[in-house]
């Protein structure tokens, strides 16, 4: 069982207590378990079995302007003392930042609000072995499919999270999360695909047969690809791919990289940075939402965003101490986005595969290709040729590039979004990106 | 060493006793202990943005039989928790029964030193560079706009316990100093990243004012990209300098030589070996016993001494690199290639410092020869699709070569090619090979362990190149 309430609360007030006995001005303390167990299959037989049991403890300690951190997962008093103390003497040396603070006791979440995040409900072994023989038999009925790999895991997470200015609070979160990755072969060429579930309960995780099919299916058309010549070309991203486009997004918004000048969105607030069109959220109450949270990593209330309304920035995501050097209050995301997504487009999903009569769709990214500072963007890709909006053969071996800023100019999304992630974008099409083959 | 018993109600003997009860009836497995003790000192923005420090304890049990892994881990060592891991992995493998069958090879060699970094240089010490650091770089040119300097190191202590009661213990160290400046000029911004590191002290790097060096190379890396003209698109030749540029070996080759992909049959190199892969000009080896350097171990995480395994030799490929269990499957031996991140993961076949040797041609040769294409000297990171053996890496100084000369500097573009046949378009083996100045993690299943690379300078025919430039 994962550590309990009163557990993680006196080890977070023996930690404040006893900073402030060695003359600290102020503290914060992060305790927190987290026990999952996972179960691997591969080929219909059992592959792994692995169980986490995570403890860990975070201090910081502030002498007015002076601050410095500690971590540890070895919880015995006579170890958090110690490092309490060698935390302590490195915080008298570190320089003053006029910066560093706790949040503003204003904005302190107050009462936590049930999002639902929490499903007690235990998954036996056994029951996940049931689950993923279900899965492996569906993922491997075509008869392609030479390697079938799935897994399963049940995570549960307790923390407390204190503050010498009197905050103490913290909650219990759970997630089921299902995974199928399938090798198909034919005489020339080899691919993998995947599908992916994750819920925070476990009767609303795909079902193993939807999960090991789609896997299958994914993988098996990937085979026979050709390598296309370099155009110019609308591109469209796949759900699980267009995501990665918000994301992008919101690490260029981060209080810290506008603070420090290294982001391409910089001084882009009340600017229209993408089309007309687009809205984007981040929802910080989703119930039962992934990437939900009732207060963000420092004890700040947060509230849902519009961060970007009719292709115009209104917000940045804001912490403490990036804040108070922007003058701006924080608005609870030290941990940065909560539930990001994009507002549905005012088309299906067939209608935007027939915008143009030739496109390419893309399933799969390989790479790190994406410059905060620059807004550059160049990454390996998969996926197919669609034409008329059908797809025609699948293609690999490529590289899509653009900058971000012409990008987010050039979007059109369908209006297919679901919260299957903490980030969600519908299917997405950017036109005027750069393909490079052959 | 750190005594892991010294203050909890688990004794050694304890603890021998419950690994050779759980352990009897299986093929493999081991408890292993880990203390890592790591600090991270950040000046950023003027200013010295955070000094973390971090002590991390646990143990990792694991039982192996046939082809399935048991594995439980816990921070608290004590008998409670060891007992409750133990009935977990005997559930597991209740029904698989195995043939505990290895001797370990015991090694004296040591190719780092038992030191802990963290407590050899005070921390007023390394304060005093980064200050040094930003104020050198600020004053050097009016546009540099953000400095990043950054210290960490770490010491981490593992000891094996195995069914024979056998201990195995290592000390490794391990620092890395980095330096990212950002720079601004007519509006453009551009960033440029250099680091060092290794498994000895700060001070055998940063002696004789090197940090001096780590700036500059930073600064030249962002004042060359400040110049740069939009990549071409498409297939040309490409130019590999020598170094860090390796990391093409490691994506394209190295992971597609990991045993337990070739043991699974997944990897696109599963049914190569000994044929020919490369250019008979190309060797490659995965070497953990390099002194000092960033990927060596004095022995892997399941114990097995480290070696230098040849892995590609004149164009056939010899070997794969392998952990005990993937080894036990292919009916080979280990090649002390067994690693895991920490006591949290489970042991995977994992490169080292991952190498291609000389050959006899110049970097300039190469040049003169390309009649388009281009010269690509760092980059920033790589990944790789091991199944179809598509990989890519991302440049973060390269230049166009047009007729046998070095052009325009380019900006950041991915380039894209296919493991299995890279190596055969590689036509010329530079006489120049350099390692890497100690800066790569290499990432696989979610675990990050610290690796190597090295090469001299080559030329590839044929690659895709990332650009916007039709």
């Amino acid at each position: 069982m994962v550590k309990d309430q009163e557990y993680l609360q006196a080890k977070a007030e023996y930690c404040l207590s006893l900073a402030k006995k060695l003359g600290a001005t102020n503290a914060s303390v992060t305790v927190a378990n987290s026990i999952s167990e996972t179960v691997s299959f591969r080929n219909k037989t059992l592959d792994e079995s692995n169980r986490s049991d995570n403890l860990a403890i975070s201090i910081t300690t502030y002498q007015n302007k002076k601050k410095s951190s500690i971590s540890s997962s070895n919880l015995l008093d006579e170890n958090i003392r110690t490092l309490i103390e060698k935390c302590f003497e490195i915080t008298k040396i570190t320089p003053i930042d006029e910066f560093n603070s706790l949040p503003d006791k204003e904005l302190l979440g107050k009462k936590i609000k049930d999002l639902n995040i929490y499903d007690d409900t235990h998954i036996e072994n056994n029951k996940k072995i049931e689950y993923l023989k279900e899965l492996e038999e569906f993922a491997s009925l075509e008869k392609k499919i030479i390697n079938t790999e799935s897994s399963f895991t049940e995570n549960k997470s307790n923390f407390i999270l204190a503050n010498s200015d009197g905050f103490c609070d913290g909650y219990k979160t759970s997630s089921f999360s299902a995974s199928c990755i399938t090798v198909a072969k034919d005489q020339n060429s080899m691919e993998r695909d995947y599908d992916y579930t994750k819920k925070r309960y476990l009767n609303e995780i795909k079902n193993p047969k939807e999960l090991g099919k789609v896997a299958s299916e994914n993988t098996v058309k990937k085979l026979k690809s050709n390598k296309i010549g370099s155009e110019k070309i609308s591109i469209i991203f796949d759900k699980r791919i267009a995501k990665g486009i918000l994301s992008a997004f919101a690490s260029a918004i981060t209080s810290s990289a506008i603070s420090r000048g290294t982001s391409f969105l910089k001084d882009k607030i009340n600017q229209q940075i993408f089309s007309s069109s687009i809205n984007i959220f981040d929802k910080p109450d989703l119930i039962k939402g992934i990437g939900s949270q009732s207060f963000d990593t420092e004890g700040v209330h947060s509230d849902t965003i519009k961060l970007v309304d009719k292709g115009y920035l209104k917000e940045y995501l804001i912490d403490t101490y990036n804040g108070k050097k922007l003058n701006l209050k924080s608005n609870g995301r030290s941990g940065g986005a909560t539930n990001l997504y994009f507002e549905n487009g005012q088309i299906n999903y067939n209608q935007l595969l027939k915008i143009n009569s030739r496109s390419l769709y893309i399933t799969e990214t390989i790479g790190h290709g994406v410059n905060i500072v620059t807004g550059d963007y160049s990454v390996g890709a998969t996926g197919f040729l669609v034409e008329n909006g059908e797809f025609k053969y699948p293609v690999s071996e490529i590289t899509i590039a653009g900058n971000l800023n012409d990008m987010f100019k050039n979007i059109t999304l369908a209006n297919d979004l679901s919260f299957d992630f903490a980030t969600n974008s519908p299917t997405m099409m950017i036109d005027g990106m750069v393909v490079a083959g052959k | 060493m750190i005594n892991f018993f010294e203050k909890s109600d688990l004794s050694r003997n304890d603890a021998e006793n419950i690994v050779s009860d759980t352990l009897k009836n299986c093929d493999d497995g081991e408890l292993y202990f880990e203390d890592t003790k790591s600090e991270t000192i950040l000046l950023d923005d003027n200013k010295i943005k955070s000094s973390n420090y971090s002590s991390d304890l646990g143990y990792g049990f694991r039982a192996v039989s046939k082809e399935v892994v048991a594995y439980s881990h816990s921070n608290e060592i004590t008998k409670d928790s060891l007992k409750k891991s133990s009935e977990n992995l005997k559930s597991t493998l209740k029904s698989i029964k195995g043939t505990y069958n290895h001797s370990i090879i015991r090694s004296n060699k040591k190719f780092y030193k038992d030191i802990n970094p963290i407590e050899q240089k005070s921390l007023n010490s390394k304060l005093e560079i980064l200050n040094k650091v930003n104020d050198y770089l600020r004053k050097k040119d009016a546009a540099v706009k953000q400095v990043t300097a950054s210290f960490s190191g770490e010491q981490k202590s593992i000891e094996i316990i195995t069914l024979e009661g056998e201990a195995l213990t290592d000390v490794r160290p391990l620092i890395r100093f980095n330096v990212s400046v950002m720079i601004e000029k007519n509006g453009r911004k551009e960033i440029g990243v250099y680091g060092i590191g290794g498994r000895q002290s700060y001070d055998q790097y940063l002696k004789d004012d090197n940090w001096k060096n780590v700036c500059e190379e930073a600064f030249r890396i962002a004042s060359v990209n400040l110049e740069s003209i939009a990549a071409p698109a498409g297939e040309m030749k490409v130019v590999l300098g020598p170094g860090w540029p390796a990391i093409l070996i490691h994506e394209a080759i190295g992971h597609g030589l990991e045993g337990d992909f070739n043991r699974k049959k997944t990897s696109a190199f599963h049914n190569l070996m000994g044929q020919k892969v490369a250019n008979e000009k190309v060797t490659i080896v995965d070497d953990g016993t390099i002194e000092n350097k960033r990927g060596s171990l004095n022995i892997d995480d399941e114990g097995t001494p480290t070696e230098r395994t040849v892995l590609i030799e004149n164009g056939i490929l010899k070997n794969f690199m392998q952990d005990r269990l993937n080894a036990r499957l292919m009916k080979t031996r280990s090649t002390g290639s067994g690693r895991r991140e920490n006591y949290k993961h489970i042991v995977l076949p994992r490169m080292r410092n991952t190498m291609m040797l000389n050959g006899k041609q110049t970097q300039d040769e190469m040049i003169k020869s390309v009649d388009k294409g281009i010269f690509a000297v760092s980059f920033g990171g790589g990944q790789v699709d091991i199944t179809s053996g598509k990989f890519v890496f991302n440049c973060t100084e390269a230049y166009e070569i047009y007729n046998g000369k070095i052009g325009s500097p380019i900006k950041g573009a991915t380039l894209i090619g296919d493991g299995p046949s890279i190596l055969k378009e590689v036509s010329m083996v530079g006489n120049d090979m350099m390692l890497d100045p100690g800066i790569g993690t290499c990432g696989k299943a979610g675990q990050g362990v610290p690796v190597g690379v090295a090469q001299p300078s080559i030329l590839i025919n044929k690659m895709t190149v990332g650009g916007t430039k039709l």
